[in-house]
């Protein structure tokens, strides 16, 4: 299992990120400066969370457009699975790999705290690892977390079981005062068209080991592991 | 010659910037403010002495970077 994690300036859990690679693959992952444009034949490619150029303009759009992202975009045309977290979800939506857009949090408010996500389908290479429907408690922590895109394409990433997770309240309801920064339909997560590629705002990686306070966050990485190996 | 760009949120996307600030207006006393909506501008020089082959080059440029067109509009004056 080789994987790979693009480092931004301002990265900040991208670390976090190979801790939990190497636990899940049994493998370090390739730590690549957003500079680099040869990339080696990977299986996996992160883009992690932090503030990548310290969110000038908008959160992920001065990384999106790095010289390392360019390949990842080509890869990810290729069938590569990317999975982004965070500043790596933003980044992936501003690159055009994943529909819509992170706003400001409606409360204005950084938000760092555990939530409840409720996984949408275990049928992808990422959530192979959960039960459909299974509630994961989960840290966010993001000024910008709040997934907006139209009517119509939100009808169409439900319809194509697009939505990879949800926030829900610790019993599973995904009421309005289960949703911490005013994401539509209260999404959390989405595949693009192939389910290739998954973008997140929560931290998988900040959940698993029991100092973390909690290990759901590992179903995530072991079921990659499987799906790849 | 000067290039002015203004990005402003779309209308139906919520601004929740704009409502802060509205609000904050109200409780200093200002009547009467509506909606309030937050934007952006960049001013950007440019070495193109041709008007409409600089709006073009800052068109692409809104297109490819200053805006995020799912969610902004841009509007472009070009000044000498």
């Amino acid at each position: 299992m080789k994987s790979a994690i693009i480092v931004f300036p301002g990265s900040n859990r991208d670390r976090d990120m190979m801790v939990a690679l190497r636990q899940a693959f049994g493998s370090d992952p390739l730590m690549v400066w957003h500079k680099e444009v040869d990339l080696p034949e990977v299986d996996l490619i992160v883009v992690p969370g932090g503030f990548s150029y310290g969110d000038y303009l908008r959160a992920g759009a001065m990384g999106a457009h790095s010289p390392a992202m360019r390949t990842v975009k080509e890869r990810a045309g290729k069938g590569v699975p990317v999975l982004g977290v965070c500043n790596g979800f933003q980044t992936l939506t501003e690159a055009g790999m994943l529909p819509g857009a992170l706003m400001r949090n409606a409360s204005l408010k950084f938000i760092c705290k555990t939530v409840h996500l409720r996984v949408e389908t275990s049928q992808s290479i990422f959530t192979g690892g959960y039960s459909a429907g299974q509630t994961i408690a989960v840290p966010v922590a993001h000024n910008d977390g709040n997934y907006y895109a139209d009517d119509a394409t939100l009808d169409r990433l439900e319809d194509r079981g697009l939505v990879a997770f949800r926030y829900v309240d610790a019993d599973g309801g995904d009421g309005a005062e289960a949703n911490p920064n005013g994401s539509r339909r209260n999404i959390a997560g989405i595949f693009n068209g192939t389910k290739t590629v998954l973008g997140l705002m929560p931290h998988p990686e900040d959940a698993i080991d029991p100092l973390h306070g909690g290990t759901e966050g590992r179903g995530l990485f072991e079921g990659l592991a499987r799906a790849l190996a | 010659m000067k290039a002015i760009v203004h990005v402003t949120l779309k209308s139906g996307v919520l601004d929740p910037q704009g409502k802060a600030i509205g609000h904050a207006l109200g409780s200093l006393g200002f009547d009467g403010v509506g909606e309030v909506r937050q934007g952006k501008v960049i001013e950007i020089d440019l070495a193109e002495s041709d008007p409409a082959r600089a709006e073009t080059t800052v068109k692409s440029m809104c297109e490819k970077l200053l805006a995020n067109t799912v969610i902004e509009n841009y509007a472009i004056r070009i000044e000498a």
